[in-house]
């Protein structure tokens, strides 16, 4: 197919790179070495040793590892070809995968965490030679504190689930000090909570209760009252939740379950359409989160390098992970001495050129720029969502009878799906054809044929635009001929995949290894 | 390749009461007055919107199917070269010519017999075939209660094409259910849980049930047992309530039971097999507990295939000690419609509706609401 270029067409042509490409490991050959590294004269290994008898016997290996072994050209190669394969943030208007946050990240604060200033830094360094990194994650602390609320923040935890984990064990040490751990293992949630505000608590061991949402798309308060009694750990819910519905009545929420004893945990990992307006302590949290990731100016990808910024009340001081960052009115240094502490999530204090970023971001913006930042957020949210209701047709918004959205909006292609049998699924892969990324939306789907569009602050009217012709001319195409949509995409790497292995744990395999185990047991 | 085998067992007669405003075509007396009141077959509709969607495949597939109305004459007009089986016991098709047909089809090692009606089709298959071969329902009854059925004819097809083509492999139990439709048109419904058929099983295909489960139904079934079992305690008798969630519990304590029945359980022992009001009552010593799962695809907790746990096992039990079990994908396809009761005793209905936890996974409980009709 040839494709010309047009400059006045309303939605763009694009076509992606197909390359016929193995896996890393597929591509292996024996003996192939990426860099030579010269033999140890004989100086330096009489004074040095061998550098590897020092090691106990037990921890040498016996067998050199299964990695691929491949020339550097080739790895370069590899690597740039999948590149091309991708529809990433910086190539697309990536509105479409709502409660990720894909906003623009300023390239400038990327010069900053690349100069070797940062990049040469050692976790192990002695602290009087890293003043200067201590003082700026100090402060970031500060600023957050002054955003949230909260008394503290530790950087620790290497993303957003990661922090909901830290907040679970948190949450456990708290009671155990208290003498209530074991009584106490019960957490709640909402439905519509970002999936990770159940998954990382399971993993503390803890039992998950989960709150549906009543009809208008809010959390059911009187289930709330079934699910607390005296086994309630805590909750820990997303407000606006995964539907950008934000729930009036939260500080309810947090009364009913500081009342049974529990504590009140917030996932505020997308706080974009809420930085600056709403605080977590005033709605009667006793801890949270922010993803420096997302909402902070580090590119959220892959699950790193991430940093969930945990901040706590004055109570929950003396539970964080060691070592926190302090200043002493003289200098920056690394404080262990934290009497109740969860002890570490993570090695050393965080990913500093993550708290970088958001420092810079912070301080680019000021105060006021910051309350711009959810406001935009918000004027480009409503923007798109009455384009869409207007102009696209056969989607329509979850939960109708509540008219206020935050910063993004779970729609729903129902009326296409039942109009002309396009669903969620074929709309996306069509989507990809104008060079688009569009996803489903988390897992649950109560809303039939769910997607979810986050606008963010950093997009312009004339981009939003682009995206709505984009969505507006697959609709049309799926009502006059639904089949040219279903058969999507027709310019992609990538045709379509059978998702039903992954319902089957057989079938999955997320490492080379297993991969070679499971296959032999695969009928064909 | 061997070229797969599909089947086509059409009841011509299914739907036709609905359009009139009767509630189904069982029984000869109402199938003549439907007819009066101008009744039109529409399964044939039904089954040719579905069979468009499996005309790419023309070539690497066989169509087998019955003869003229039941399948056919659909075959014919969507350009397929079926091979007929069997003969017609009269003009006017009986359940009796379905279940020939289903039982030919095995015989005949048929991959995928396709049905098209409603409940009555669903239980002439069950009792022809059991749980012999995948099988899967194209919709053309009044009201379905049966799981056995996708969403639409449409998507019938759609799903079935994916299955030969090995596409997707899952196939999952659906229940095939037993409304009385005498009662029925009485405005009383009483319903029972009549067996199950094993489906192919895709997202999106099944009605309802459009959502991604990130975990096999049969898996969620495993956790959901292991949470039971974990939280037994030696001071309870067990009531295990119908279904394949309720009896997963039973497989996992390797003891024997009764899919559509209700077992009885005490230290994790069998006290009794297939109970009903009556010896129910009479074995429980002690304080018990009763396990249930929502059956069919409304929601029913219990009056709907489980009266052997009556009004009087419940108040005997107390509210307390219910404890529903669900998996996640019969949640969903509830799209937030609440859990219901109908015992047939309205005072104690009324008392049952509220908030319950559900046991919807290992260690997982969701809050959710139960009404009465
Ligand atoms: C509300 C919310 N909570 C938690 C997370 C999990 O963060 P991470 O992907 O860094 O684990 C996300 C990320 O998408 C989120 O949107």
């Amino acid at each position: 197919m040839t494709m010309e270029t047009n400059r006045e067409a309303e939605v763009r042509g694009f076509h992606e790179a197909k390359w016929d490409e193995p896996i890393i490991f597929e591509l292996s050959r024996k003996g192939e070495r990426g860099i030579s590294i010269p033999e140890v004269e004989k100086e330096i290994e009489e004074y040095v040793g061998d550098g590897v008898s020092v090691l106990p016997e037990n921890m040498i290996r016996k067998k050199p590892p299964a990695l691929p072994e491949i020339a550097q050209p080739r790895v370069v190669r590899h690597y740039l070809r999948l590149s091309q394969e991708t529809l990433g943030a910086d190539i697309n208007v990536d509105i479409g995968q709502g409660t990720c946050t894909m906003k623009y990240n300023p390239k400038i604060n990327d010069v900053l965490a690349c100069s070797p200033k940062v990049t040469e830094l050692h976790p192990l360094q002695n602290e009087s030679t890293v003043q200067g990194a201590l003082e700026i994650m100090y402060k970031l602390d500060l600023f957050l504190r002054e955003i949230s609320g909260f008394s503290r923040f530790t950087f620790q935890p290497g993303g957003g689930s990661h922090a909901i984990f830290t907040v679970a064990s948190i949450i456990r040490a708290h009671h155990e000090l208290n003498g209530e751990g074991d009584k106490r293992d019960e957490i709640i949630t909402t439905l519509l909570s970002h999936p990770s505000n159940a998954a990382a608590p399971a993993v503390k061991g803890y039992k998950m209760i989960t709150i549906y949402p009543n009809e208008d798309g809010l959390p059911d308060i009187e289930a709330l009252k079934t699910a607390v009694s005296e086994r309630t750990a805590g909750l820990i819910v997303t407000n606006p939740e995964d539907t950008a519905i934000f729930n009036p009545r939260i500080a309810e929420f947090t009364k009913i379950v500081h009342e049974v004893g529990g504590l009140c945990a917030y996932d505020q990992a997308n706080a974009n359409g809420i930085i600056g307006i709403v605080r977590a302590v005033d709605c009667g949290f006793d801890l949270g989160f922010f993803n420096l990731h997302k909402t902070f100016s580090s590119p959220h990808g892959c699950g790193g390098p991430a940093v969930g910024a945990v901040g706590v009340t004055e109570k929950l001081v003396d539970f964080l992970p060691v070592p926190i960052v302090d200043f002493n009115g003289e200098k920056y240094y690394l404080n262990y001495n934290v009497p109740h502490t969860i002890g570490k999530v993570r090695e050393f204090y965080g990913v500093f050129p993550v708290a970088l970023r958001a420092y810079a971001w912070i301080r680019s913006l000021g105060a006021e720029g910051i309350k711009e930042v959810a406001r935009v957020a918000v004027l480009n949210n409503n923007y798109v969502m009455k384009k869409i209701l207007k102009e696209v047709k056969g989607a329509s918004v979850s939960f109708p009878k509540t008219k206020h959205r935050i910063e993004q909006v779970r729609y729903s292609w129902e009326q296409l799906m039942k109009d002309t049998g396009v669903t969620t699924e074929d709309v996306i892969r069509r989507m990809a054809d104008f060079g688009f990324h569009l996803w489903t939306s988390h897992h649950p789907w109560i809303v039939p044929q769910p997607f979810t569009i986050e606008p963010t602050e950093s997009y312009s009217k004339d981009e939003l635009d682009e995206y709505i012709a984009a969505l507006k001319k697959v609709t049309e195409e799926a009502y006059k001929n639904p089949k040219k949509v279903k058969n999507a995409p027709y310019r992609s790497a990538i045709h379509k995949i059978d998702p039903s292995p992954l319902n089957d744990p057989e079938k999955w395999a997320i490492t080379w290894r297993a991969y070679l185990k499971k296959r032999k047991n695969w009928d064909e | 390749m061997r070229k797969k085998k599909v089947g086509l067992i059409v009841n011509p007669i299914a739907g036709m009461g609905g359009r009139v405003g009767l509630k189904g075509t069982d029984g000869l007396e109402t199938l003549k007055k439907a007819i009066e009141l101008g009744a039109k077959p529409w399964a044939e509709d039904r089954a040719k919107e579905a069979l468009k969607q499996l005309v790419h495949l023309k070539n690497k597939i066989e169509l087998i199917t019955y003869p003229k109305q039941m399948g056919e004459y659909t075959a014919i007009s969507c350009c397929f070269s079926p091979k007929v089986i069997g003969t017609l016991s009269g003009s006017m098709t009986a359940a009796e010519d379905t279940k020939r047909a289903a039982r030919e089809m095995r015989d005949l090692g048929v991959d995928l017999p396709l049905f098209v009606g409603g409940d009555g089709t669903a239980r002439d298959i069950y009792d022809a075939i059991d749980e012999d071969l995948v099988v899967l329902g194209i919709p053309a009854g009044v009201k379905i209660y049966s799981a056995v059925y996708a969403a639409t004819p449409t998507r019938a097809g759609e799903l079935a094409a994916l299955y030969l083509e090995g596409k997707i492999r899952e196939v999952i139990e659906a229940e095939v259910m037993d409304i009385d439709e005498e009662k029925f048109r009485e405005g009383k419904l009483s319903g029972g849980l009549y067996g199950y058929l094993r489906i192919p099983f895709q997202r999106g295909y099944l009605p309802g049930a459009k959502s991604p489960t990130s975990v096999s139904e049969r898996y969620n079934q495993e956790e959901i047992a292991a949470e039971v079992i974990e939280n037994m305690s030696d001071e309870y008798y067990y009531i295990i309530g119908p279904g394949t969630t309720t009896k997963a519990i039973m497989k996992r304590l390797n003891l024997d039971y009764c899919l559509l029945g209700v077992d009885l359980v005490y230290k994790k022992k069998l006290v009794g097999k297939d109970l009903n009001e009556a010896t129910l009552l009479e074995k429980i010593r002690k304080k018990a507990k009763i396990i249930v799962t929502s059956i069919g695809g409304q929601g029913y907790i219990f009056g709907r295939g489980n009266q052997q746990i009556s009004p009087r096992v419940i108040k005997e039990v107390g509210k307390d000690n219910i404890n529903i079990v669900a998996t996640k994908r019969k949640i969903e396809a509830l799209h937030g419609r609440p859990l219901l009761v109908d015992t047939g005793d309205e005072e104690l209905d009324k008392q049952l509706s509220g908030y319950y936890r559900v046991t919807v996974g290992y260690g997982e409980e969701i809050i959710y609401k139960v009404i009465y009709p």
